[in-house]
């Protein structure tokens, strides 16, 4: 049985559920948001990344009705919502500190939204239990919200934000008052919730494992800009900029000097006294244009003797090793005095750990390792 | 030892500012007016002993209280002005501290200032203002004839309007403070939810603001009415002859009936009737604490 991908922003024919179109916001002379054109499609999991003051929040907040664009449109479903208040959009927002109210219960603040539709008693009560148990919150529908966990909390906030079925689910930073561990249970929990009810959900988060992990799509904000908007394997593997390289997960930036070699290759000077690295890129360089090598640590294999046959090996010494269980991170000094770091699985215990500080290594990758970026 | 004094200090407190005085009072409530110095009999005398003495005490003026009118109804309407100025303070306060509460930080300061300002002048010279601004001659009456509104002027000074107003100007504070302090407690956020789920401004408001402000309407209700209900310098002076508050009334028993007794007896008959109000005010400041741990 083959499963059909989930994929509507490569199908032409497919309609955005939402649409900026050139949209700007500024705020007194301070420009928020800058331009910026975007679609998001039905039943996505779309998740805005960037560093706080990046413009964000902001996003969430025109399509939650709370801000109005100075210029450009944003269409819900082909509709503008320019005019629309946030009490009549069909658009529900989970706030970043929950937004309780302390004054109401558990099921009272669920209801809440529901009884505003004048809806029979009957109807809110079944949607209400409804949504207790798909947030398994039914033993404290009678607390008060400072009764429960933080935890709980935020599935309340998640649960009262559902509750009328909206077609867009905003979430701004959902999980950041919950600790690792809660955190990370509570990102396939929401997954699962957004497959469950198919709605749309846009998340704002400045985390990105978090990112990664829930979202159909990221789009990487920076200055009021997207920088790139893409599925998180493409933002990993292929970033399209300096700033998305470094910004996700950990990464070696090699600066130097590109020269074609070949069919969709290039040697790369990097250093004085080195061999040129060897790297394939689809994109075009001139040249001796100056360029950019990003290569992730994992994809760099360590090793006691010269290995033969890699693309690229260099010579170094291990200056540091980060041990975080799993894997371990070694920090290894070229004799230029660049550091590259490594990183291995540790699928030894670590007694049996085959280098240590000050060893003479060997590192090595291939030449589809890395990714080369323009200035 | 340590505690025991903690605890001691409270109680040494009430008991020399309040219990005592009250006894005194009571006892001389249970007296009998004579012309003497002090005005009322029986003296403690230690010759005839402590039984002798309370032998002498009656409940004579109690029962007095309520065989003349005057007294009964001058306690309803006390009550009722006190309703009635609560009610006005209230909605004239809580815009006022909505206001405050949603203005500029840097502001808020300043704003609490001008709302405490008239503190800093004697109460009572406040009070004789305001019998300038609305005498029949007073600044009111003039600016509005002068701008040609009306031909003869309002009276309005010495009857219950000019009491209300007085109350009301004078008590606003009371009222402002703790509901702004509830205000600016309440998180933003929430009245943006409640619009999110579908609310508009004003739903928003009278779903969140009002029941989220409530401990703070509550203890400003309070504070007004508790204090308005004796009071007796705003009605004497911007109040007519048909103003009739218990205040008054006690004020006149004392200085020109010269009957401490029966001024007595007036005074514990208003302290029971406050001790409602003063404990349904302490149990909500309780009930408020318990709610932000």
């Amino acid at each position: 049985m083959t499963v059909p991908v989930f994929e509507p922003w490569n199908d032409p024919e497919a309609k955005p559920l939402i649409q900026f179109q050139n949209v700007t916001k500024r705020f007194g002379v301070f420009t928020a948001i800058d331009d910026l054109s975007l679609d998001i499609y039905e039943r996505e999991f779309f998740a805005l990344l960037g560093p706080s003051g990046c413009g964000k929040t902001t996003m969430m907040r025109m399509l939650a009705g709370f801000e109005t664009p100075t210029e450009g449109k944003i269409y819900l479903s082909s509709q503008d919502i320019a005019p629309v208040p946030p009490n009549k959009r069909l658009v529900n927002m989970m706030f970043q500190s929950y937004a309780l109210f302390p004054h109401l219960s558990v099921w009272e603040n669920i209801a809440f939204g529901l009884k505003r539709e004048n809806r029979p008693k009957h109807d809110i009560a079944e949607r209400v239990d409804e949504m207790l148990r798909l947030t398994r919150l039914e033993k404290f529908a009678r607390r008060k919200p400072h009764q429960i966990s933080g935890g709980q909390r935020q599935r309340v906030a998640l649960a009262r934000s559902l509750a009328k079925a909206p077609k867009l689910l905003l979430l701004d930073e959902p999980l950041g008052a919950l600790d690792k561990k809660l955190r990370q249970d509570t990102q396939f929990e929401l997954m699962d919730i957004q497959e469950k009810t198919g709605t749309t959900f846009v998340i704002v988060t400045h985390d990105q494992e978090e990112a990664m992990t829930v979202a159909s799509r990221v789009a990487v904000m920076d200055n009021g800009k997207l920088v790139q908007v893409a599925t998180p394997d493409r933002i990993y593997e292929n970033p399209n900029s300096l700033y998305v390289a470094d910004f996700i997960g950990d990464v070696n930036i090699i600066d130097g000097t590109a020269s074609p070699s070949g069919q969709d290759q290039y040697s790369l000077a990097w250093k004085d006294g080195l061999a040129p690295l060897n790297v394939s890129s689809t994109q075009s360089f001139s040249e001796g244009q100056s360029c950019h090598l990003a290569i992730r640590p994992e994809k760099v294999t360590i090793s006691a003797e010269e290995p033969t046959g890699a693309d690229n090996a260099v010579p170094g010494r291990v200056l540091d090793i980060a041990y975080l269980g799993n894997i371990s991170t070694y920090h290894v000094e070229l004799p230029s005095g660049a550091v590259i770091k490594a990183q291995t699985a540790n699928t030894r215990r670590i007694a049996r750990r085959a280098f240590t500080w000050e060893d003479p290594v060997w590192l090595s990758w291939t030449a589809t390792a890395g990714v080369l970026l323009a200035d | 030892m340590r505690r025991v004094v903690l605890i001691a200090i409270p109680y040494l407190w009430l008991l020399a500012l309040f219990l005592v005085p009250f006894a005194i009072v009571l006892k001389i409530a249970l007296s009998d007016a004579a012309i003497a110095r002090p005005p009322y009999i029986p003296q403690f005398d230690w010759a005839s002993g402590i039984w002798a003495f309370l032998a002498q005490l009656d409940f004579e003026n109690f029962v007095w209280l309520t065989e003349d009118d005057l007294y009964w109804k001058a306690y309803l309407s006390s009550l009722k002005i006190a309703a009635v100025s609560t009610a006005f303070t209230l909605l004239l306060g809580y815009p006022m501290a909505y206001g405050l509460a949603r203005a500029p930080e840097e502001w808020r300061p300043t704003l609490i200032m001008l709302v405490i300002l008239p503190f800093w002048t004697s109460f009572l010279i406040r009070v004789y203002a305001w019998m300038g601004i609305l005498s029949n001659e007073g600044l009111l009456n003039q600016f509005l004839m002068t701008l040609g509104l009306i031909d003869s002027p309002f009276v309005i000074l010495n009857t219950n309007t000019a009491v209300y107003i007085g109350i009301v100007y004078t008590y606003l504070p009371f009222m402002i403070l703790p509901i702004y302090a509830a205000l600016e407690r309440l998180d933003g956020a929430l009245i943006e939810a409640a619009e999110d789920l579908g609310c508009s401004r004003l739903q928003a408001f009278w779903l969140v603001t009002i029941p989220l402000s409530r401990a703070g309407i509550i203890a400003g209700c309070f504070l007004v009415f508790i204090p308005t209900l004796g009071e007796f310098v705003i009605p004497s002076l911007l109040g007519g002859s048909d103003t009739l508050m218990i205040g008054k009334v006690l004020w006149e028993e004392f200085f020109s009936n010269r009957d401490w007794p029966v001024a007595s007896a007036v005074a514990v008959v208003l302290l029971l009737i406050l001790i409602v109000p003063i404990v349904l005010f302490q149990r909500n400041q309780q009930k408020q604490q318990e709610a932000e741990q």
